[in-house]
C-alpha cells in the first residue's frame, strides 16, 4: 500500500510543487487549504488534469481542534498519515515599531503553533509503526533574520527548535524529523515582490544569482522522505543559493 | 546625568537576581519584573536591601500585551525610560511530546516567546528615538540545541534567537543592539530542583563538569548592556560550559 503524505497549504507556490513530486514519487497525496480558500475546487480540478489525484481538506492549522478533526477525516478516508510536511505559512511583514500584537500572534500561530496542532495528531501513529517522516519547513530568515519580519523570523527559527527537540524524543522509532530552510523561490509570495527590488536588493545577496525553483524544494522534500535518508534527523537543511551559510 | 534604567522580566528569579545584582553594581536603577501578587516580593526586596542593593519592583504579566504596556508606562513614570531591557522570564512544562497538551505548549510559548513582542515593544521605540537602548534576550541552550521532553521550551527558545536577528537588524541603524545569551546549565533553584540522580549525569555531560553560576550570566549581561558592547548586536552568547558549539 502507498504511503500517505499530507501536506499543510499544498496549493501554495511551494505545497504544490511537493504535492506533485511526492505524488510522482508514488505517495498518495493529501493537502490542507484554509477554510476559507474559495480556489480549492479549482487547484483540485487543475491537478486533476495534470493526472494528479490528489484529495484536499479544509484545515486551520492554527486551531488545534480544526487540526485534529481534519487528520481523523484523512485516516478514516486515505489512510495513516506517514509523512507530514508543515508548510503552511504567513508573513505579515511591517517593522516591529508599526507591529500589532495581532500581526505577531497571526504569523507565531499559523508558522509555529501549526506545528504542534498538526505533528500531535499523527506523531504517536508514525511511532507506533514505526516509520514517519515529519518536514518542517522553515526559511533562510527564520536562520538569518530578516528587517521587518521579527514575528516571522521568531516563529521560523522556533519551527527549528521545536524539530530538534521532537527528532531526539522519536529517533528511536524510526521517525524522522527535519527542517528545510529555503530562501527566495520563485513563488507567487516573491514574485509579488516588485522587479526593483528584486534586482537590486535580494539577487545580489544570493550568490548563485537567481532564485530557487519550486521543484528544487520538492526535490528536497522528497528526498527526506526517502527510505534512503532514515539518518537524518533533526537537521536543518538549507536550500538558497548560498545567501547564507549557517 | 540621570542613571539609566534597566527592567529585567522574571527578575526575582535565579537568574533574574543575578542579572539584577550585576546591572546594580553598573550603576544602573534596576526594576525587577514580577508576576502581579507575587507573594515573595517584599520579602525578595527587602533581602536585595540588606545586601546593600536598592532595587525596583514592576508587577506585570509577561504573557499579556495589556499588563506589560500598564507596567511599563508605570515603571517610565516612576523612574524614567527605559534603556536596557533583559527579557529573561521564563517557564517550563516539561513533558513529551506524545504527553503533552495543548494548554502547555501555548503556556510555554506565550511566557517565553510572546513575552518578547509584548514587553520589547513598548520600550524598542522610544530606545530609537533616543539613540540609544540594549535588548538582551535569555535563550538557553535547549533552543539551539533542542532537548528531548522540551519541544514547547526549545521552539520558543529558538524562536527568541530568530526575533533577536531580525530585531537586530531593524535596530541597527538606530544605536539599539539587540542579542540573546543561551545560558546551559546553570544551577538556580529551576535546575537545584531536578532529581539528584538526573542532575548529577547532567553535570557529566558537560564538559566542564560543573553548573553554571548565575553570576556568570550576569557578567554576561552587564557586558552586553555596556557602551563597550555597542557594535555587538544579533548576536547570541553561548554561556554553557562547552555543553554545545554552535
Amino acid at each position: 500500500m502507498a504511503r500517505v503524505a499530507l501536506v499543510t497549504g499544498g496549493m501554495g507556490g511551494l505545497g504544490e510543487a511537493v504535492c506533485i513530486k511526492l505524488a510522482a514519487l508514488g505517495f498518495r497525496v493529501v493537502t490542507t487549504h484554509s477554510p476559507g480558500n474559495t480556489k480549492a475546487a479549482e487547484w483540485l480540478q487543475a491537478m486533476n488534469n495534470m493526472g494528479y489525484g490528489f484529495k484536499a481538506y479544509a484545515c486551520d492549522v492554527s486551531d488545534f481542534d480544526s487540526c485534529k478533526a481534519c487528520v481523523e477525516t484523512v485516516t478514516k478516508e486515505v489512510g495513516p498519515v506517514d509523512v507530514l510536511v508543515n508548510n503552511a505559512g504567513i508573513t505579515r511583514d511591517m517593522t516591529f515599531k508599526k507591529m500589532t500584537a495581532a500581526d505577531w500572534k497571526v504569523v507565531i500561530s499559523t508558522n509555529l503553533d501549526s506545528c504542534f496542532n498538526m505533528t500531535k495528531q499523527v506523531i504517536d501513529g508514525m511511532t507506533e509503526r514505526k516509520w514517519g517522516r515529519v518536514i518542517n519547513v522553515s526559511s533562510v530568515n527564520g536562520s538569518k533574520g530578516a528587517f521587518g519580519q521579527t514575528n516571522y523570523s521568531a516563529a521560523k527559527a522556533g519551527m527549528h527548535g521545536f524539530t530538534k527537540a521532537l527528532a531526539l524524543e522519536v529517533a528511536r522509532n524510526g521517525v524522522t524529523v527535519n527542517t528545510i530552510s529555503p530562501g527566495y523561490i520563485g513563488t507567487k509570495m516573491v514574485m509579488a515582490i516588485p522587479q526593483e527590488i528584486l534586482d537590486s536588493k535580494i539577487l545580489p545577496q544570493i550568490p548563485v544569482s537567481r532564485l530557487g525553483k519550486p521543484e528544487e524544494i520538492a526535490g528536497l522534500v522528497a528526498y527526506l522522505a526517502s527510505d534512503e535518508a532514515a539518518f537524518v534527523t533533526g537537521a536543518n537543511i538549507a536550500i538558497n543559493g548560498g545567501q547564507h551559510m549557517a | 546625568m540621570t542613571k539609566r534604567v534597566a527592567l529585567v522580566t522574571g527578575g526575582m528569579g535565579g537568574l533574574g537576581t543575578a542579572i539584577c545584582k550585576a546591572l546594580a553594581k553598573d550603576g544602573y536603577t534596576v526594576v525587577a519584573n514580577c508576576l502581579p501578587g507575587f507573594p515573595q516580593k517584599d520579602e525578595w526586596l527587602t533581602k536585595m536591601q540588606t545586601e546593600g542593593f536598592d532595587l525596583k519592583a514592576a508587577e506585570g504579566d509577561v504573557s499579556d500585551y495589556e499588563s506589560c504596556k500598564a507596567m511599563i508606562e508605570k515603571v517610565e513614570q516612576d523612574f524614567g525610560p527605559v534603556d536596557v531591557v533583559v527579557n529573561n522570564a521564563g517557564i517550563t512544562r516539561d513533558k513529551f511530546f506524545s504527553k503533552m497538551d495543548k494548554g502547555q505548549w501555548d503556556a510555554v510559548l506565550t511566557t517565553n516567546l510572546d513575552s518578547l513582542f509584548n514587553v520589547t515593544h513598548q520600550v524598542a521605540g522610544r530606545m530609537a528615538e533616543r539613540g540609544w537602548g540594549r535588548i538582551i534576550n535569555i535563550s538557553s541552550v535547549n533552543g539551539v540545541k533542542g532537548q528531548a521532553g522540551q519541544t514547547n521550551y526549545s521552539a520558543a527558545k529558538a524562536g527568541v534567537i530568530g526575533f533577536t536577528k531580525a530585531l537586530a537588524a531593524e535596530m541597527a541603524t538606530k544605536g539599539v543592539t539587540v542579542n540573546a545569551i543561551s545560558p546551559g546549565y546553570v544551577g538556580t533553584e529551576m535546575v537545584m530542583s531536578i532529581r539528584d540522580d538526573i542532575r548529577q549525569s547532567i553535570i557529566d555531560s558537560v564538559p566542564m563538569k560543573r553548573l553554571g553560576k548565575p553570576e556568570e550570566i550576569g557578567a554576561a549581561v552587564s557586558y552586553l548592556a555596556s557602551e563597550l558592547a555597542g557594535y555587538v548586536t544579533g548576536a547570541t552568547l553561548n554561556i554553557n560550559g562547552g555543553l554545545y558549539y554552535q
